[in-house]
C-alpha cells in the first residue's frame, strides 16, 4: 500500500502528518518512508533515522565524439529541451537543460553519442528507532530538476526490512510529497494508491488544495483531507470538500504546545499522545478506502 | 551582411523586441541591399532552452550578426559558436527594426562580449 501526503501550499503540515502517520503505522505494518521533498527534505528531523548509506543519483547526459560527428543536426532536432545545439561544425551540450531522455543517443546515425552520468543529488537511507525503513532524496544546490531523483527514490527497496518478532507484516509506504503542484508532486503521486491532502483553512490553503486535488483526479486516486490549524481562517475548505465529496479525515487545531514540540524535533504523536489514537483511526480509514 | 533583429511584429517597421529567446520574430535584413524578411521565432513557446533554440534558428537563417536587448549564457555560447556577432540595443526607446538598422549602420550599437545576465531556471 502506498500513501502520498501532499498539500500544494507549503507549510501546511505535510511532514507533521506523514511522520506521525508513519510512527503509528509502524506498530502494525512494515513501513517504508520516502521523503520526496528533494529540494528541502526535513522528515529526518522528526523521525531521526540513522542514515547508513548514501548513493549518488543523476541523469545520463550526452557526450559527442567530435571525430564521428557529421554535424547533421538530428540530435538537436529531436531534443525537446534544446539541451543540444548544432551550429556549423560545432555541437554544444547544455547539461543543465538535459532531462536524460536518451533520444539524441538513439537518433544519432553515426552512433557518435555516448552517455555519461551527471550527478544531480543523493539518496540517503537508514532505519528509524521504531524500525521504519527511511529514505530521502537530496537535490544538489544549483540543480533544477528533482524528478530524476524521485524516480530513483521510488525504486529504492530496503536491503533488510526491519526484523519483527511476530508474523510477517504487510508493507506500507508513505511518501512525504514536496509542496507545490508541479512535476515533482506529479511524480510523487504516480504509482500511489491513496493521497492524503494536508491543508489549512485559508484561501491560500484552498487554492493549492484544488490544484493537487486535480492531479489526484487525473490519476484516479482515492483521497482524503486533514485540516491542520483547524479553527483559523474560514470554512471554505469544508464547503469545497463537501462539494467534491472529499472526506475530511482529521482536524488538528492550532496549539502553541504542538508548534513548540515540532520546533524541537518531536513528532505530533510523541508530543501529544492523545493524537496517537486519532492517527490510528486516520490510518484505518485510509486503509479502508484503499481496499474499498 | 545578413543582420537579424529581434522584433515584435511582421515588418521592418515593427517595434524592436529587447528579448532574444522569447522575441516574437526576427527580421533578417541584408544590410547591403536593404531587402528583408521576417521569421517567426520557433522558441517563443519553448518550455526551456529558448535562447539555445532561437540562436540555432538564426544561425540556420544564415545571419552573421544579431541585434537584441540581452543574451543569456546559453544563447551567448550558441551564438558565439555559430560565429554570429552580437549587438545590444535598449528596448526602452520605442524604436522600430528600421531604426535599429540605421543605428547599426552608423556603428552606434555596443557589442555583447559576454552573456548579459545569468540564466533563467534550467527546467
Amino acid at each position: 500500500m502506498r500513501i502520498v501526503v501532499a498539500s500544494g501550499k507549503g507549510g501546511t503540515g505535510k511532514t507533521t502528518v506523514s511522520t506521525s502517520l508513519a510512527q503509528v503505522a509502524a506498530e502494525a505494518y512494515s513501513v517504508r518512508f520516502l521523503d520526496c521533498d528533494v529540494e528541502a527534505p526535513n522528515a529526518a528531523l522528526f523521525l531521526h533515522p540513522a542514515l547508513a548509506t548514501q548513493r549518488e543519483v543523476g541523469i545520463l547526459v550526452p557526450r559527442v565524439d567530435t571525430q564521428a560527428c557529421t554535424h547533421c543536426g538530428k540530435c538537436a532536432e529531436v531534443c525537446q529541451f534544446h539541451a543540444i545545439a548544432v551550429v556549423g561544425q560545432t555541437v554544444l551540450v547544455f547539461d543543465d537543460l538535459c532531462h536524460g531522455c536518451g533520444s539524441c543517443t538513439l537518433i544519432c546515425p553515426e552512433q557518435a553519442i555516448s552517455e555519461q552520468l551527471s550527478v544531480i543529488g543523493v539518496i540517503d537511507t537508514g532505519l528509524t528507532p521504531e524500525g521504519i525503513a527511511f529514505a530521502q532524496g537530496v537535490m544538489n544546490v544549483g540543480q533544477a530538476m528533482g524528478v530524476p531523483i524521485l524516480r530513483e527514490l521510488k525504486k529504492w527497496t530496503p536491503e533488510a526490512m526491519p526484523a519483527t518478532c511476530d508474523a510477517p507484516r504487510q508493507p506500507l509506504e508513505i511518501r512525504d510529497a514536496p509542496p507545490g503542484a508541479s512535476c515533482p508532486v506529479v511524480e510523487t503521486m504516480r504509482g500511489a494508491e491513496f493521497v492524503l491532502f494536508v491543508t489549512e483553512p485559508t484561501p491560500f490553503g484552498l487554492h493549492d488544495l484544488k490544484q493537487v486535488a486535480a492531479i489526484a483526479r487525473e490519476f484516479d486516486l482515492p483521497a482524503g483531507v486533514v485540516i491542520n490549524r483547524d479553527g483559523i481562517g474560514d470554512d471554505a475548505i469544508d464547503t469545497y470538500c463537501a462539494v467534491q465529496n472529499l472526506p475530511i479525515l482529521l482536524r488538528i487545531p492550532l496549539e502553541r504546545r504542538i508548534a513548540e514540540a515540532l520546533a524541537s524535533g518531536q513528532t505530533l504523536v510523541d508530543a501529544a499522545p492523545e493524537y496517537r489514537t486519532l492517527f490510528k483511526d486516520l490510518l484505518e480509514r485510509i486503509v479502508a478506502r484503499m481496499n474499498a | 551582411m545578413k543582420l537579424a533583429i529581434s522584433i515584435t511584429g511582421q515588418t521592418l517597421d515593427s517595434p524592436f523586441d529587447a528579448r532574444f529567446g522569447r522575441a516574437a520574430s526576427f527580421c533578417l535584413v541584408d544590410t547591403d541591399t536593404g531587402s528583408w524578411t521576417v521569421h517567426a521565432n520557433p522558441a517563443l513557446s519553448a518550455s526551456g532552452g529558448a535562447g539555445v533554440q532561437a540562436a540555432q534558428f538564426i544561425a540556420q537563417l544564415g545571419a552573421q550578426a544579431i541585434v537584441s536587448g540581452a543574451y543569456g549564457p546559453k544563447a551567448y555560447t550558441t551564438l558565439a559558436a555559430a560565429n554570429i556577432q552580437r549587438f545590444l540595443a535598449s528596448g526602452h526607446d520605442g524604436r522600430t527594426a528600421a531604426d535599429i538598422l540605421t543605428a547599426f549602420k552608423s556603428g552606434h550599437l555596443a557589442t555583447a562580449d559576454d552573456a548579459t545576465h545569468g540564466g533563467h531556471h534550467g527546467g
